[in-house]
């Protein structure tokens, strides 16, 4: 089973649920991974690390255009749908801009002059390691920079494979990250907080989610900080409520120092071992 | 013109927040939301929008089941896996098709058409104190770079027509496309964090793109107290890489209570300590 943890606006404690169910599931002897897929700014390891077993590179093809057999005849830059190829006949000019191409293999298809080879270039990393009792961590990291951290993510879901309980701590947005996440994931919780700007988000993450055709669930981080508002719209739409989790800046405090409130306070580890029950029983519904 | 980019790489670090607090303070300027995807800005500036166009986001590719002699070669183009055999019939996957065109061009019977998504849209408008360009990219999608290139394109453009000195840019978090969209040049880039072992990672990662475009920078820390532990090894940090660190802004309930009203703390709670610090950033990143 796999469940995104999720959210359209960053910041909401998308990795703070994702951590502690985590914790849980390991405590309960679950066989559970949780696939770090905020591979734009993964920050699972800041607060649970493992053994380190392999690291992967992700890398995409990138094609490269021979001048010499080049015969300038322009297919390849008619083929490509994303401005990647500088093309100018008159002055005999040809070049792949990197940072633009999405490897879809259309000019290679559309040279005949056998002009063009691919060659990887990095993407990112694919991380495992080993945790508690049988359980691991998966971390997709795309270096500074790089267009689009997708493909990382997509491997990285990949490379976590099928387990009792797969974890996917996703990227923030509505857009493609967060979509190759949560298109994966067999239940989604969508993490806010009860402001204008987490209701806002919320209903965006709700319209994807809809559209998607996933079954989810709410859960309101620092609950006690702002308005109503969120709950009477979530009442209204038939979301369920999987969890108030309360403002506590002692909490906060820890936290920020890269610990594990479920770690070291008893009633947050209950707090996040009901809500991986109410997952279970929601997704089994 | 001057331009300013607010820029975080990890989200809620209060991006939106400031550059709101930042855009009601002083001399009218344009404001520009590139926060595409979680747009919030207008929640507390409230723009009189006075032109709005629909922007497509590409194409997809659609099978028509009529033409199709399931060949499979779509399939074997496509480097997505985009396409699916399913229940005797080929399918492209709407959320998986990345719009190349390339199943279009191979198909032999030409039963592939591509299908434009517009439902997004760009709007421009007044606020209170000047000119904003703000933007809903549509649930699920694709190149919200392109989009923010758009409002940063429009903001220039009516700031030169409205004799706007100053553009300032809410940006997107992350450290991908919408992001380097966001900051390509700029004069400028306040990096906000918050004092967590998250924030001050995702911090250095955001450091290492303006970096790598040659951006001046300089840092704020929110929600200061809530570690300050954490908040002094970010001070340091930035002592060793040179970077200014320009303002401390502590957790206040008035900063909240602001939001709830859809306000500025600036203007909710003018004597907060919150918004004196706010000042003096505005005061810093103005100073000519």
């Amino acid at each position: 089973m796999k469940i995104a943890i999720a959210s359209g606006k960053g910041g909401t404690g998308k990795t703070f649920v994702s951590t502690n169910l985590f914790w849980v599931a390991s405590l309960r002897g679950i066989d559970c991974v949780l696939a770090d897929c905020d591979a734009e700014e993964p920050n699972v390891a800041e607060f649970i690390t493992g053994e380190e077993e392999q690291v992967e590179e992700v890398s995409q093809q990138v094609p490269v255009i021979n001048p010499e057999k080049c015969t300038f005849c322009g297919k390849c830059y008619d083929y490509c749908s994303y401005n990647a190829i500088l093309y100018l006949p008159e002055r005999r000019m040809i070049q792949v801009l990197p940072d633009l191409c999405h490897d879809c293999g259309a000019c290679s298809y559309a040279c005949q002059a056998g002009a063009i080879t691919e060659h990887p270039k990095l993407l990112g990393k694919v991380k495992h390691a080993a945790y508690g009792s049988g359980q691991q961590l998966v971390e997709g990291r795309a270096e500074v920079g790089v267009y689009s951290p997708v493909p990382v993510i997509t491997r990285a879901i990949r490379e976590a494979g099928n387990r009792e309980l797969v974890l996917l701590d996703s990227p923030p947005g509505i857009s493609c990250p967060f979509i190759a996440t949560v298109d994966r994931a067999d239940y989604v919780v969508l993490v806010s907080e009860p402001t204008p700007f987490g209701l806002h988000d919320l209903k965006l993450s709700v319209a994807t989610v809809r559209q998607l055709g996933k079954p989810f669930g709410v859960v309101v981080n620092r609950a006690g900080l702002g308005d109503d508002a969120i709950y009477r719209w979530i009442e209204q739409e038939g979301i369920p409520l999987l969890l108030e989790i309360p403002f506590d800046r002692e909490i906060a405090r820890i936290y920020a120092g890269g610990g594990l409130p479920s770690a070291v306070d008893d009633s947050y580890r209950e707090m996040f071992s009901r809500l991986l029950t109410q997952i279970i029983q929601q997704r089994a519904s | 013109m001057k331009q300013i980019v607010i820029i975080s790489g990890k989200g809620g670090t209060g991006k939106t927040s400031l550059s709101a607090a930042l855009a009601t303070m002083g001399e009218p300027l344009t404001v520009a939301d590139c926060d595409v995807d979680a747009a919030n800005l207008h929640l507390l500036l409230q723009p009189s929008d006075q032109s709005r166009q629909s922007f497509s986001t590409g194409a997809k590719a659609v099978i028509d089941q009529q033409l199709c002699t399931q060949c499979g070669a779509c399939m074997d183009a496509c480097r997505f896996d985009a396409i699916r055999y399913q229940d005797d019939r080929y399918t492209i996957s709407e959320t998986s098709c990345d719009g190349c065109r390339l199943c279009m061009r191979i198909c032999p019977p030409d039963a592939i058409s591509m299908v434009e998504r517009n439902g997004s849209y760009w709007a421009s408008g007044t606020f209170r104190n000047g000119w904003m360009v703000h933007a809903r990219l549509a649930p699920g999608e694709e190149n919200s770079g392109k989009l923010v290139n758009v409002v940063r394109e429009q903001s220039r453009l009516l700031s030169e027509e409205r004799g706007m000195e100053t553009i300032l840019i809410d940006g997107p978090p992350g450290t991908g496309c919408p992001a380097i969209s966001a900051m390509s040049g700029v004069d400028l880039a306040l990096l906000i964090t918050e004092p967590s072992h998250s924030g001050f990672h995702d911090l250095k990662r955001v450091k290492q793109l303006t970096d790598g475009f040659g951006i001046p920078s300089v840092v704020v820390i929110n929600k200061y107290d809530l570690n300050e532990q954490v908040s002094n090894e970010i001070g340091a940090w930035c002592r060793s890489e040179h970077l200014p660190l320009i303002g401390r802004i502590p957790f206040e309930p008035a900063v909240v209570e602001a939001m709830l009203q859809c306000r500025t703390v600036v203007e909710w709670a003018p004597r907060s300590v919150a918004a004196r610090e706010i000042a003096a950033i505005h005061r810093q990143i103005f100073k000519s």
